[in-house]
């Protein structure tokens, strides 16, 4: 039982990724897609989730532990592959090369996220208001790092979820496997979609 | 009439285990319909390298030369395959041979394949039948799970898989498809289901199935048309199913 820890470590790993933190990231998404529909929407619909009871224990027990464990780990699983695209160039070869490198930025954009909104608001710097983001986001350089973040972290989701479904089983056969692969991309479209429009939102007002 | 007269081989060469890999050119007398076999055998006929300085003969290995043992898989133009399956006409010039990269090297050409051998010990990859009577004759199997089955068994642990597979290197211990895909094909088997939950403990071990991350470049090079990427979801499906039962408690889990 002992040497089937690796075996309990990567399943934990690959659930993680999906509940909560896949859940978290489209729940925050669309969240913060009230934007769009102006100031007030999205300092109502802010407001409400950082008022629920018990924010700090949510967070930290649906947001920061899973995705701690799961990027430590991550980081670990990235550098103990080897990247063979150049003799092996296969569609799905590449999926695994972006997952690792798309884990990577995304672990990087989490960090700098995190300690620019959540940790300034917690040190009483900043408030969770749209002008906070209105602010970040009228930097040019702020604009690309958070388009490319929040693609690449939508990436790694949605082809996420299809190893997902081959981790735990779910999808055996190559033609449910290939039916997957057309349904993850469309989430990568549509989970893109709401957070490159309210970036688009947050950055130009319109 | 031979549009070119010689062929080119640049082959990664090593004299043991132990010392440093080198390369060496040769030239050899083309003929039609060569492999690239027949090439390294022109070479140990005559094995003198493309500066026209005698040397020791490469050495590979091989056995059936029909694509069924396995033994000559090598790398070649960059891609892992069987070099009796590789034929001179349909190969880029000059051919470059290496060793796997995934296997020690014995010598030259020959790797050493014992870690596929360990892997289909660690999933048991075979059917206990030795008892202390006559057990009889085993179960039926449907038909058609044998015509999948029989896919499965035609594995030659030839190592393309994992020479090919990201996660099958030096940095981890992951051991590969070829075996998961065994682990399937004997618990598959009506005798062979008796002992499944050993053959899945197997793959829940250390370096067992957990280490795959779906490249799925295996499925693409496997000289016999394996359906490993089938075989990998369907063990993630059992040894899910069993790893719950075992914490759970179940009496199906044998
Ligand atoms: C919003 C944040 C994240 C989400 C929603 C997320 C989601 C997921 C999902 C759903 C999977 C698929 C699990 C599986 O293959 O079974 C996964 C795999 C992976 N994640 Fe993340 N992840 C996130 C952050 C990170 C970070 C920061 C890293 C750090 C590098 C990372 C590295 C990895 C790696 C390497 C895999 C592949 C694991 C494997 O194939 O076994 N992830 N992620
Ligand atoms: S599964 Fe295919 S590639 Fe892998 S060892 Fe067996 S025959 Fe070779
Ligand atoms: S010699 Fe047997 S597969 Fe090539």
């Amino acid at each position: 039982m002992a040497g089937q820890r690796e075996y309990f470590y990567r399943r934990l790993h690959s659930l993680l990724g999906v509940v909560p933190i896949g859940i978290f990231l489209v729940q925050h998404l669309v969240v913060n897609h009230f934007a769009v529909y102006g100031e007030e929407s999205f300092n109502t619909a802010a407001g409400f989730m950082g008022n629920l009871p018990f924010v700090l224990l949510l967070e930290i027990f649906i947001i920061y532990l899973p995705i701690l464990y799961h990027a430590i780990l991550g980081v670990y699983i990235a550098l103990t592959a080897n990247y063979s695209l150049k003799n092996y160039g296969y569609f799905r070869n590449w999926m695994f090369a972006l997952q690792r490198i798309t884990g990577l930025i995304t672990l990087v954009f989490i960090a700098w996220h995190v300690w620019e909104t959540r940790v300034q608001i917690g040190l009483g710097n900043a408030e969770v208001e749209y002008s906070l983001m209105e602010g970040i986001l009228s930097s040019p350089f702020m604009l690309w790092f958070y388009l490319i973040g929040v693609i690449s972290t939508v990436f790694h989701f949605a082809n996420g979820l299809w190893s997902f479904c081959v981790s735990w089983g779910i999808t055996q056969s190559q033609k449910s496997q290939r039916v997957l692969t057309y349904v993850t991309v469309f989430v990568f479209l549509a989970v893109s979609y709401l957070g490159v429009r309210t970036i688009i939102q947050f950055a130009f007002g319109v | 009439m031979a549009e070119q007269s010689t062929i080119t081989f640049i082959i990664t060469r090593q004299n043991d285990p132990n010392s440093d890999p080198y390369e060496e050119t040769f030239n050899i007398p083309y003929r039609k319909n060569m492999n690239v076999i027949s090439g390294l055998m022109e070479i140990q006929k005559n094995p003198v390298n493309a500066n026209g300085e005698k040397t020791t003969p490469v050495m590979w290995d091989m056995n059936c030369l029909e694509e069924v043992c396995g033994a000559c898989s090598m790398v070649i133009n960059g891609t892992a395959r069987q070099s009796c399956a590789a034929l001179v006409d349909t190969l880029e010039q000059p051919i470059r041979l290496e060793p796997m990269s995934t296997f020690p090297v014995v010598r030259d050409l020959i790797v050493d394949r014992e870690r596929m051998f360990d892997a289909l010990k660690q999933v048991k990859a075979w059917i206990p039948i030795d008892g202390t009577h006559d057990l009889g004759p085993g179960p039926r199997m449907p038909e058609k799970k044998r015509q999948w089955a029989y896919e499965l068994s035609k594995c030659m642990t030839c190592g393309v898989c994992l020479e090919a597979c990201p996660n099958v290197n030096d940095k981890s211990n992951f051991i590969g498809p070829a075996a998961i895909s065994q682990a399937r094909l004997f618990n598959a088997h009506p005798t062979g289901e008796m002992n499944a939950s050993d053959r899945l403990e197997g793959l829940m071990d250390e370096g067992g199935i957990s280490g795959c991350g779906n490249s799925q470049n295996c499925v693409q090079v496997c000289p016999k048309g394996i359906p490993l990427t089938t075989s990998i979801a369907a063990m993630n499906r059992a040894t899910n199913i069993q790893a719950f039962k075992n914490f759970f408690g179940s009496d199906n889990a044998h």
